[in-house]
């Protein structure tokens, strides 16, 4: 795909995006909006401008690998999907549907462009190792991406996998942490606190690069610095903002899972795209 | 059985790059000429094993073969939702072979008897479950595994048993084997059962009755077809299994028993673990007599089905 390097464009399909979800999540009647507008900006930054991807080489050897460990932000992944032409726009209006391609979480056998089956968390970054292990067996230069929520990291698991991509200096992984402080429950650090999570994963072997995740020109440059990281796994710790662009869902634990209400979806349309 | 089928890992990496060994700290000096000849392709883990799975599964995406050994009940018991969703969703080649199944630990205590790894690992689609009697089948199987499509899990028995399996028949995975005609009853085997199951069948014929004994190394897929037309030529069956009773052989047999149409209905019985912890420890040996899972036991339940005075 062609790479864009502008950021206020890309800022601009991001939101363009934003609007995509809550269209799809409205139709669908349900959905988790929070953490797909908040994963929204950085997964615009890989696929349009930093992953090596197109459609019809899903299985091309030489293609960057992206893994959505945070499987809940699916809505997230199929508009930059769409929108990249891995599939037709049109089947957004079937999300979770009979038939449709698209699930509630990402589903690899029926979606062009999921690498991987999740949504039971904690689960993505062992993948990732081992694709990470793989590309390396087949001195491949394809880099994996593994998109992970804050939440998300109080899964044991998770630690396993962190100790392993750092004992064999993965360097072709970059992990991303869409902190956005927010779980079902209410916020992270009320339900089970994961601070210092930075410390914790430098603790582990990676190395550390904090931005924030709305931040265009932050995530392109994180992410080239990240892919450089020679020796080590890298994180980028994205500080983000559960349902970043809306600003009646920013930061509310009560959009995790549900959908806009028609009148909402035109309220959020307004704010997102003001001409 | 173990050593044979580690040996046989390193064969098939040496003929295949796509094949991986993956352990979980285990200290096998069976495997240095593997970890030593092909250390690119020789990963020991720590202690995680679910980790373990996914890490499978990714190198399975990239084309390998990844070949996973640690023992059964951490491998199946504690990893059974990466089972399900990173390897058996994806139907990815990936094996995973048990030390230890059914009650090889018992000396370790319940918790590392492997006795539900069957039944819980038949309930996922694309699963393949192997449970073979002695070193010579688990090296027939073996070989097979490497052109096998999907997930495989290899269930390994405590090593040293008997030679039991015979060379003259075909062994193909999902193919179940006739290792003794009878017309009185058949006695379908899994693992090391089949070595009891002989004993028992000898001891029957010295009573005038002859058992068919029925060997099943593929749990899943199950050999359906030859199950039926076995159980079509006699009045009765018993299951034999170093496991729970709920849900592995005896379970599946019993599932195809009660929709196949015979005309007159089979007597029948299973013998493995029944539903309930063990609080003794002892040896395998010891916990198999314990739930009857003897020859002695197989032979007298044979004699009350048929109705056999035993004497």
């Amino acid at each position: 795909m062609k790479r864009i390097e502008d950021c206020e464009e890309l800022a601009k399909i991001a939101d363009e995006l934003r609007i995509d979800i809550l269209e799809m999540l409205h139709t669908a009647g349900s959905g988790h909006t929070g953490g797909s507008l908040s994963a929204i900006d950085i997964l615009t930054a890989l696929y349009f401008s930093k992953m090596n991807h197109k459609p019809g080489m899903e299985n091309g050897a030489e293609r960057d690998r992206f893994v959505l460990s945070k499987g809940h932000g699916a809505p997230a992944l199929y508009v930059t999907l769409a929108r990249c032409g891995y599939f037709d726009k049109s089947e957004l209006a079937s999300l979770r549907k009979l038939g449709s391609m698209l699930s509630g979480h990402p589903y690899s056998p029926s979606t062009p462009g999921v690498e991987v089956t999740t949504g039971s968390l904690g689960q993505g970054l062992s993948i990732a190792n081992g694709m990470a292990l793989g590309l390396k067996l087949d001195q491949s230069k394809s880099v994996i991406f593994c998109l992970m929520g804050d939440g998300e990291t109080q899964e044991g698991q998770v630690w396993e996998a962190a100790m392993t991509s750092a004992h064999y200096k993965l360097d072709n992984l970059v992990a991303i942490l869409d902190n956005n402080g927010l779980q079902i429950d209410g916020f992270v650090k009320d339900v089970m606190g994961i601070e210092p999570i930075g410390d914790k994963w430098r603790a582990f072997g990676w190395e550390v690069i904090e931005i924030d995740g709305h931040d265009m020109s932050a995530l392109l440059g994180a992410i080239d610095k990240a892919v450089a990281v020679k020796g080590k796994p890298s994180l980028i710790w994205a500080h983000t903002v559960k349902g970043k662009g809306v600003s009646f869902m920013e930061n509310k634990a009560s959009y995790h899972g549900a959908a806009p209400t028609a009148k909402e979806l035109e309220m959020a349309k307004k704010e997102l795209n003001p001409a | 059985m173990r050593k044979t089928c580690l040996n046989s890992v390193y064969d098939l990496a040496r003929r295949d790059d796509r094949v991986i060994f993956i352990g979980s700290d285990l200290g096998v000096s069976t495997l240095d000429e593997f970890k030593n000849n092909i250390p690119e392709r020789f990963f020991m883990e720590g202690i995680s094993e679910q980790h373990i799975i996914g890490m499978a599964a990714g190198l399975a995406m990239e084309g390998n073969i990844p070949y996973v050994n640690t023992i059964s009940v951490f491998l199946t018991r504690r990893c059974f939702e990466q089972i399900v969703l990173d390897l058996c969703l994806h139907n990815l080649n990936v094996r995973l072979i048990g030390n230890g199944g059914g009650l090889v630990y018992a000396p370790l205590g319940p918790t590392h008897l492997a006795v539900e790894d069957i039944a819980i690992l038949r309930t996922i689609p694309n699963m393949t479950i192997l449970a073979p009697a002695d070193a010579k089948e688990i090296a027939r199987l073996m070989e097979l595994t490497i052109e096998h499509d999907g997930p495989v899990y290899i269930r390994l028995a405590k090593g040293g048993d008997h030679i039991v399996t015979p060379d003259d028949q075909e062994y193909k995975i999902g193919k179940s084997i006739r290792v003794r005609e009878g017309k009185d009853i058949l006695i379908i085997t899994t693992g090391v059962t089949l070595q009891i199951s002989l004993d028992a069948a000898r001891s029957l014929a010295s009573k005038g009755v002859e058992a068919g004994i029925l060997h099943i190394h593929t749990i899943k897929p199950l050999d359906t077809k030859a199950i039926i037309e076995r159980l079509a030529e006699v009045p009765a069956l018993i299951t034999v299994e170093e496991g729970t009773v709920i849900g592995g052989l005896g379970s599946s047999v019993a599932e195809i028993v009660a929709e196949a149409d015979f005309g007159q209905p089979k007597k029948f019985k299973r013998i493995g673990v029944p539903d309930t912890f063990s609080d003794n420890f002892g040896s395998q040996k010891e916990l198999m007599e314990g739930f009857g899972i003897t020859a002695a036991n197989v032979a007298q339940t044979a004699l009350e089905l048929i109705d056999v005075k035993s004497g």
